[in-house]
């Protein structure tokens, strides 16, 4: 264990590599790089042991630290509709370096369990040897196909790399942006992520350059093991566009039961980033046993004229979420868009939504929440919007749905609405329904199984959200929701 | 005389505990027309229900076969998939899904029931384009969630249009004609003439003669409290709409 009584690390600017090893040796790490994991707990040595690894500047672990202490100011927020027992976060460990595992050679050793479900995905094969961690080199051809994408981007001098590598090649920019949307002081969780994020993607596009290729799509899988506290930065300058798609309808294991990760979007003049995000984290099982804590601080600032940030998510997965991808709409002419499906089953729990914040003149936000229950899942909508005095002429548009399927599940929702200038048009609808016994008759009539029947009325249900995913994204997205809500009604 | 295409031996059925339906004896072969009159609350859309296996109504006694298969141990779906077809009183909405969508999945459902390959969009939007004329429907409405804002006439338009493509055995028609304006009572009608045939039998059920008219029945029942207290041929349909329900009413002690 590490003990706070041991003297602390001088960090030595120049040389972060002998801080690295001397914490090894004081501390008995084990010295094999591949395996090495920091023993539970979270201190100042763990954070500068971590910044030490990946080689930081100083400016970065004096961040990392600055953000550690405030967090030790700050007490984990119980206002969420969220419930679970207490997270001990001394007891978690907040370094650990990719492990290599045994791995399979082929398919023909993966669980045939976890090929079934690739299988209803309709995840294609060579993905599916990747998902399942079949040794790299026996899939030589997509590595390939990322490598030559990647050619393409530089072209044209777009960044897209691991945050970790863009503090290396990139470190002005980082520096620069790093924090600029969310601060290390945001919130509990957000402010944990920065004293230990380990990595995470960053993306540059440069003025005027429409990226010309939907980022991760043929990536996602190479940045898929980023960990338990992502960290991502999106940098759009003006008149770029670029859409992000982030996560994958695999089902994803991961020992780590908690995650904090952090997203930040930046649009200047006339800028667009579209951020997708599917998630589907292991749920918990049947009883609610296990499942990942997913607790997410997602912004977006629409710093320039005509700005656009669009938030769209699937999420099916974690055991609790706790999640509001936001847009600050400071330019003037800027929009903001949320478009949300969230699924809870089984003893899933989901406390959702977003916040639109409207500051420049002209601006507009849309927000389409759409909330599934089946089983004993517990679904919450929170939304704010704020107009604050300047936004002349600002709009919002929020329409929430919630679709309850079975007697035990629940559906919330929490509109927080806070208008300080009388030119705002604001809209707002809201429904609850049930998959009714008539529309499931209905389509039984016609020959369609009550299995089919739910998946159709629930991809109708979420059809506003869907259209807004990249065509490919969207029929997985589709596949998901109905491997999810499997054997929920009937 | 050929073997029926429908037979229904002393049906019980109820619903929430009360008895609704008091033993119906009924048998239709196919090519023919069959009506059935009766007042609201006489048991009719229940009749509809219990062919095409809703839950909510219990069957207590009785037994429904069709063409040699018993109905009553069948699933909904698998009644539709072997040709039974409901058109419903009150259609159902479901937001978000296409006509065109959800008629696909209808059709290759019952397809792969009978162990027929899937249609693809391109083949089964060909198939579909002459039926839409059937009705009179603009190839727009097949890009329309089901039944989601559509007017009363539309939506029942809109049976007949899935009834024309789904190609049933047997057609029950709950009500078509209520709330249609003439012209698309015509409309309608003309549809389901257009449907008749001699491998197709109808089960046409209203309350009023008018629609009648139109589609000509071969024989007409009169339902009252959960029996058929009396069949004959189309003129009973008139005789109907002179007198009204009430002798028969009176005969059965409500
Ligand atoms: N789901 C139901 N729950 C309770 N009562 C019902 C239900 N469906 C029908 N009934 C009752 O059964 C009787 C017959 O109804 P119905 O078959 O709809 O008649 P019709 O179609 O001839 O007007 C009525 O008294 C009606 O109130
Ligand atoms: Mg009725």
């Amino acid at each position: 264990m590490v003990s706070q009584q041991e003297q602390s690390l001088t960090p030595t600017e120049h040389d972060p590599l002998q801080q690295w090893s001397q914490s090894e040796y004081k501390y008995g790490f084990y010295t094999d790089i591949e395996t090495e994991t920091v023993p539970p707990g979270l201190n100042e040595d763990v954070i500068r042991l971590i910044s030490a690894k990946k080689q930081e500047p100083q400016w970065l672990l004096d961040w990392r630290l600055k953000a550690y202490h405030h967090w030790l100011t700050m007490t984990e927020p119980q206002w969420p509709n969220l419930h679970y027992p207490p997270i001990d976060y001394q007891a978690i460990s907040y370094y650990s370096a990719p492990k290599i595992k045994k791995q399979p050679q082929s398919l023909d050793e993966v669980d045939p369990e976890l090929l079934r479900t690739y299988e209803k995905l309709g995840i294609p094969l060579h993905e599916r040897e990747i998902l399942a961690g079949v040794a790299v080199d026996a899939v030589f051809d997509s590595v390939s196909v990322a490598t030559t994408f990647k050619g393409k981007l530089a072209e044209q001098g777009i960044i897209f790399c691991s945050i970790s590598e863009a503090v290396h090649q990139y470190p002005d920019l980082v520096r620069e942006y790093l924090g600029s949307v969310v601060p290390y002081s945001d919130n509990f969780f957000a402010t944990l992520n920065s004293a230990v994020f380990t990595d995470g993607s960053f993306v540059y596009v440069p003025r005027g350059v429409r990226c010309p290729m939907e980022l991760s799509t043929y990536f996602r899988i190479n940045a898929m093991a980023t960990g338990q506290f992502e960290r991502t930065l999106i940098v759009a300058e003006a008149g770029s566009f670029v859409s992000y798609l982030e996560g994958c309808t695999a089902p994803m294991r991961d020992e780590n039961q908690l995650h904090a990760a952090v997203v930040e979007l930046l649009a200047l003049d006339d800028a667009t980033i579209k951020y997708s995000t599917i998630q589907n984290w292991y749920p918990g099982d049947k009883e609610g046993k296990g499942g990942i804590y997913n607790f997410v601080t997602k912004r977006g600032k629409c710093q320039g004229r005509n700005s656009h940030i669009s938030w769209t998510q699937v999420e099916t997965g974690s055991a609790i979420t706790w999640k509001y991808p936001s847009c600050i709409l400071q330019g003037d002419g800027s929009v903001g868009e949320f478009y949300s499906v969230a699924l809870t089953n089984h003893y899933q729990q989901a406390d959702t939504g977003t916040k639109m914040i409207h500051i420049g003149r002209d601006t507009s936000s849309t927000i389409v929440s759409k909330g599934i229950s089946a089983g004993f899942g517990q679904n919450t909508y929170r939304g704010q919007v704020k107009i604050l005095k300047a936004a002349e002429n600002a709009r919002n548009y929020t329409q929430c749905d919630s679709m309850l399927m079975g007697e035990q599940c629940g559906a919330h929702t929490f509109p927080y609405i806070e208008v300080k200038n009388s030119t705002a048009r604001m809209e707002h609808e809201a429904t609850t329904s049930k998959i009714g016994e008539d529309q499931l008759f209905y389509c039984n009539q016609r020959g369609i199984s009550n299995e089919d029947a739910v998946n159709m009325i629930v991809n109708g249900f979420c059809r506003e959200v869907l259209r807004e995913l990249p065509m490919e994204f969207a029929v997985e997205a589709q596949k998901l929701l109905e491997v999810s809500l499997e054997g929920s009604v009937g | 005389m050929s073997n029926p295409l429908l037979e229904i031996r002393d049906l019980h059925a109820r619903v929430e505990g009360h008895e609704i339906l008091k033993g119906i004896n009924l048998t239709i072969h196919s090519g023919e027309v069959h009506s059935i009159m009766g007042p609201n609350g006489s048991g009719k859309s229940t009749l509809a229900q219990v062919l095409a296996g809703r839950e909510t109504y219990e069957v207590t006694a009785g037994e429904v076969w069709m063409e040699g298969k018993n109905l009553l141990e069948l699933d909904p779906e698998e009644r539709a998939c072997v040709g039974l077809f409901l058109a419903f009183q009150y259609p159902v909405e479901i937001p978000g899904v296409s006509t065109q969508y959800f008629l696909k999945a209808a059709v290759n459902a019952v397809r792969k029931y009978r162990g027929q390959d899937e249609l693809d969009a391109v083949d089964f939007l060909e198939r579909i384009k002459e039926k839409l004329a059937l009705v009179d429907m603009d190839e727009r409405f097949l890009n329309r969630a089901l039944n989601e804002g559509f007017s009363g006439g539309e939506k029942k338009r809109n049976e007949v249009f899935q009834m024309a493509v789904l190609e049933p055995r047997l057609a029950v028609l709950d009500e078509t004609d209520s709330g249609l304006d003439i012209d698309a009572l015509r409309i309608v009608a003309d549809g389901v003439n257009r449907l008749r045939g001699a491998d197709r039998a109808f089960l046409v059920i209203t309350h009023y003669q008018r629609l009648l008219n139109y589609i000509v029945p071969d024989f007409v029942h009169v339902l009252i409290d959960g029996r058929i207290v009396r069949s004959g041929g189309k003129e009973l349909a008139l005789e109907l709409e002179q007198h009204g329900y009430a002798n028969y009413e009176a005969g059965v002690g409500v």
